[in-house]
């Protein structure tokens, strides 16, 4: 499987120094990795032409599909001739670094599983599981109680707390029932959707201010200005009187700048993308670093080996699970107490896709958490060129996923992918 | 009752074939976990398929003809009046069917032709299976909006027309009147019902007989159990994995289209609820016996009809309703099957009967 190719590493390649950087099998995966990406992004070019011919969008619409698949982050708009325009664009940037935040974790969630031998598909419940545990706690404290900083990081906690519990879930029931966790993750995260529209449901965190945003939870922050903008705080008084007082305690509960809004001016980027970023290392050097990494990677590489050699199995996939599950949990943690973020909680009906676009971002990462942090940005600046192709021509958003499911297709054989370099390879050394 | 009956039928037959068609692929080896994503796509094509030829007027003859001979009965003067259904009304009748069929039919091709990527992945590529399901599951989705956003210009691609009218068999047709009475049975099972549900249920049966059998559904078992002990007697492993999985695909996709056709308003939305992961834990819950599938899809179907229509079913007719007043809430009865998915998993899990070979590639050297 290809997870394990990290895990077996220093098995399968003896410590030759004669060997060329080009040859190595981190380079190998590395390339085979570049070469799904540029299949997927080929596939997604191929749609565009195809659907751009068959609906007679003309030759122009076309080329401006294909060049803003693969270069919609520069993308600035349109000319007065109505010719696209590429220039260097800060929000573009930051609103990149913003989608990459919580894929950053959801990706190190499936990465870290995968090391352990663990498919994590229950990442996107345990996104569910911080999002429901951190929104409650930071709406549900005022801010005359405690100083908003203070909220946030217990929110931001609570969330990572409420995903490791989530995660240990299928973690238990693999360690100690054997029950397959890929089928667990499947029945948790169904759980988890119906339990958080369940839990939003019966609360008083709906946002009823705004008429037109029914379905979604309040934002963290700036709720009061909101209100007294609109100047309907007096309907609210009038109609649903308990409530109004809540409303008032909160808000301003939203991640730090940090400095980055500055930078890349017009974009939603704040300082979760360093915490997250600062996280990648952490798990890094744990992985790498630490007993505790190594016991990790042992059990992914065989279980039964690993207890041979003393390492409690059991003990092992239960903490991989719930630190997997803290790590997706916190991605959603970041992502709603940004404070401009809104969660539609009536998601009986389908998963977040942040959780399942982790899955991507760990396979084109080879399940190295440093690596995670590049292949995530690639996904959001995929994200970023769908937005555009949307705004800009008369294709859609959703050619983004298609890549995207492409990609992950590729990766489910990348070690297939793998061998055919190293023939190609091995090919080009005969000739000489 | 009757109400409940007709209802639990709609929602409990597709998922009881969908989970069927996770059997075929586990049974000869193979994971399929992309079940969801091949009912959406199925769905789609299905849904296209009716919307494409409703678009070329082929079946509008037919339908008006129906239509025609169903107004007789439509007002409120008329409604005790037993519409006539003459040859020609009756010929129309059956075409308009025939054409439910057909769409059927298609949405089943497209399933297989689908899931022939994930059989090349799994067998060919010797993939890991789980990853490609998954990417199927994360495909589907996208590729069908992507669609519906460039046909229609909008969020779902719908039949046009009113397309239930087109397909729904009602008592009327029967040689009843639109308020005549018709008796429970007759009601549960013959109004406002499709001619998919029934084809469905007749197509479940037919398709365990032969998984269970026929040579060719013993083979196909022995595969997911010893493929290497399999090809040692001859079986072509390889053949009956991609038979497997194609199969599965054609039965999800025609089970995404009846979905679309009886619960989803006959439109493609690019989601089916998370029905395929439903009928994944049918199978496990079933645990991957067709009898028992049945069973189970009974179980989840009820489940998911309460927690449809709880707030206005009326179970013994004393114009109560029952299980609005418990007071649960609604959240509770969609979680349920989840929930008892799990709890039946792990007090299961060291009797299971799942393949021994499932998910494992098949490498002939290995024995």
């Amino acid at each position: 499987m290809s997870q394990n190719v990290a895990g077996k590493k220093p098995v399968s390649q003896p410590a030759l120094g004669s060997e060329s950087f080009w040859h190595k099998s981190g380079t190998r995966s590395v390339l085979a990795s570049l070469v799904a990406i540029i299949i997927g992004m080929l596939a997604g070019s191929i749609i565009i032409i195809a659907v751009g011919i068959s609906h007679g969008m003309g030759g122009t619409t076309i080329w401006d599909g294909i060049r803003l698949i693969f270069g919609g982050l520069f993308a600035s708009g349109r000319d007065a001739a109505g010719n696209l325009v590429f220039s260097f664009n800060p929000s573009s940037f930051g609103n990149m670094l913003f989608r990459a935040m919580p894929l950053i974790m959801t990706g190190l969630s499936v990465a870290l599983g995968n090391r352990a031998g663990l498919f994590n598909i229950g990442a996107p419940g345990q996104y569910l599981a911080g999002t429901a545990a951190s929104l409650f706690v930071s709406l549900s404290i005022p801010n005359t109680v405690l100083p908003t900083w203070l909220i946030w990081i217990i929110a931001f906690f609570a969330g990572m707390l409420a995903g490791a519990v989530w995660g240990a879930i299928p973690g238990v029931l693999k360690a100690f029932l054997n029950i397959n966790e890929v089928l667990a993750c499947i029945m948790t995260n169904w759980i988890a959707a119906n339990l958080v529209t369940w839990m939003f449901d019966s609360s008083n965190l709906k946002n009823m201010l705004e008429g037109t945003k029914s379905g979604y939870i309040y934002k963290t922050s700036a709720i009061l200005n909101d209100v007294s903008i609109g100047g309907t705080i007096q309907t609210v008084g009038e109609t649903i009187p308990e409530n109004a007082e809540l409303i008032a305690s909160r808000g301003n509960v939203a991640t730090a700048k940090m400095g980055l809004d500055s930078i890349f001016s017009g974009s939603q980027v704040n300082g979760g993308i360093l915490v997250a970023i600062l996280l990648a290392v952490i798990i890094y050097f744990m992985l790498s670093r630490t007993t505790l990494g190594y016991q990790i990677k042992a059990c992914g590489a065989n279980r039964f080996a690993a207890r041979y050699a003393g390492i409690r199995d059991k003990q092992n996939i239960v903490m991989t699970m719930a630190m997997a599950g803290a790590l997706a949990a916190t991605g959603a943690s970041l992502y709603y107490l940004s404070g401009n973020t809104e969660f539609f909680w009536s998601t009986y009906q389908s998963l977040p896709a942040i959780g399942f676009n982790g899955i991507p971002v760990a396979l084109l990462a080879i399940n190295n958490p440093l690596g995670v942090i590049f292949s995530s940005m690639f996904m959001s600046m995929l994200q970023i060129c769908g937005d555009r192709l949307k705004e800009l021509t008369a294709y859609n958003e959703f050619i983004t996923d298609v890549i995207i499911s492409v990609i992950v297709y590729l990766s489910a054989f990348m070690l297939v992918i793998k061998t055919w370099i190293t023939k190609l390879q091995k090919g080009k050394g005969a000739k000489k | 009752m009757d109400f409940l009956v007709r209802q639990l039928l709609i929602y409990a037959v597709p998922l009881m074939l969908v989970a069927l068609a996770g059997v075929y692929a586990e049974r000869s080896g193979i994971i399929n976990l992309a079940l969801e994503g091949i009912m959406i796509f199925g769905a789609f094509m299905g849904v296209l398929f009716v919307y494409k030829v409703q678009e070329m007027g082929w079946f509008q003859e037919a339908f008006n003809t129906v239509d025609g001979v169903l107004a007789q009965s439509r007002s409120e003067i008329k409604n005790l009046v037993v519409p006539n259904f003459g040859p020609d009304a009756v010929k129309a009748l059956l075409s308009l069917q025939g054409f439910e069929l057909l769409a059927m039919l298609f949405a089943a091709l497209c399933g297989g032709i689908f899931a022939l990527l994930l059989a090349f992945a799994a067998i060919n590529l010797k993939a890991d299976q789980t990853i490609g399901g998954t990417a199927l599951n994360l495909l589907a989705p996208a590729l069908v909006l992507f669609f519906i956003r460039i046909i229609a210009q909008q969020n779902y691609l719908k039949m046009s027309g009113d397309a239930p009218d087109w397909f729904m068999l009602k008592k009327t047709m029967f040689g009843y009147a639109k308020n005549g009475e018709i008796g429970f049975f007759g009601s549960a099972f013959l109004d406002k019902v499709y001619i998919a549900t029934y084809v469905c249920i007749i197509l479940f049966i037919i398709m365990s007989i032969i998984l269970y059998k026929t040579r060719f559904g013993m083979r196909m078992r022995s595969c997911g159990e010893n493929p290497q002990a399999s090809a040692s007697l001859g079986i072509n492993v390889v053949k009956m994995r991609y038979a497997g999985t194609v199969i599965s695909g054609a039965l999800a996709g025609m089970g995404g289209f009846v979905y679309a056709l009886t619960t989803a308003n006959c439109s493609s939305t690019g989601e089916v609820a998370g029905f395929g992961f439903l009928a994944l834990a049918v199978m496990i819950f079933g645990n991957w016996k067709p009898l028992n599938i049945c069973g189970a899809a009974m179980l989840f179907g009820l489940f998911k009809c309460v927690a449809a229509s709880y707030s206005t079913l009326d179970i013994n007719g004393d114009g109560i309703y029952w299980l609005d007043t418990l007071g649960i809430n609604i959240s509770v009865y969609r979680m349920l099957p989840y929930v008892i998915t799990l709890i039946v998993l792990s007090f299961t899990s060291k009797s299971s009967r799942a393949p021994k070979a499932e998910g494992i590639p098949y490498d002939p050297g290995k024995r």
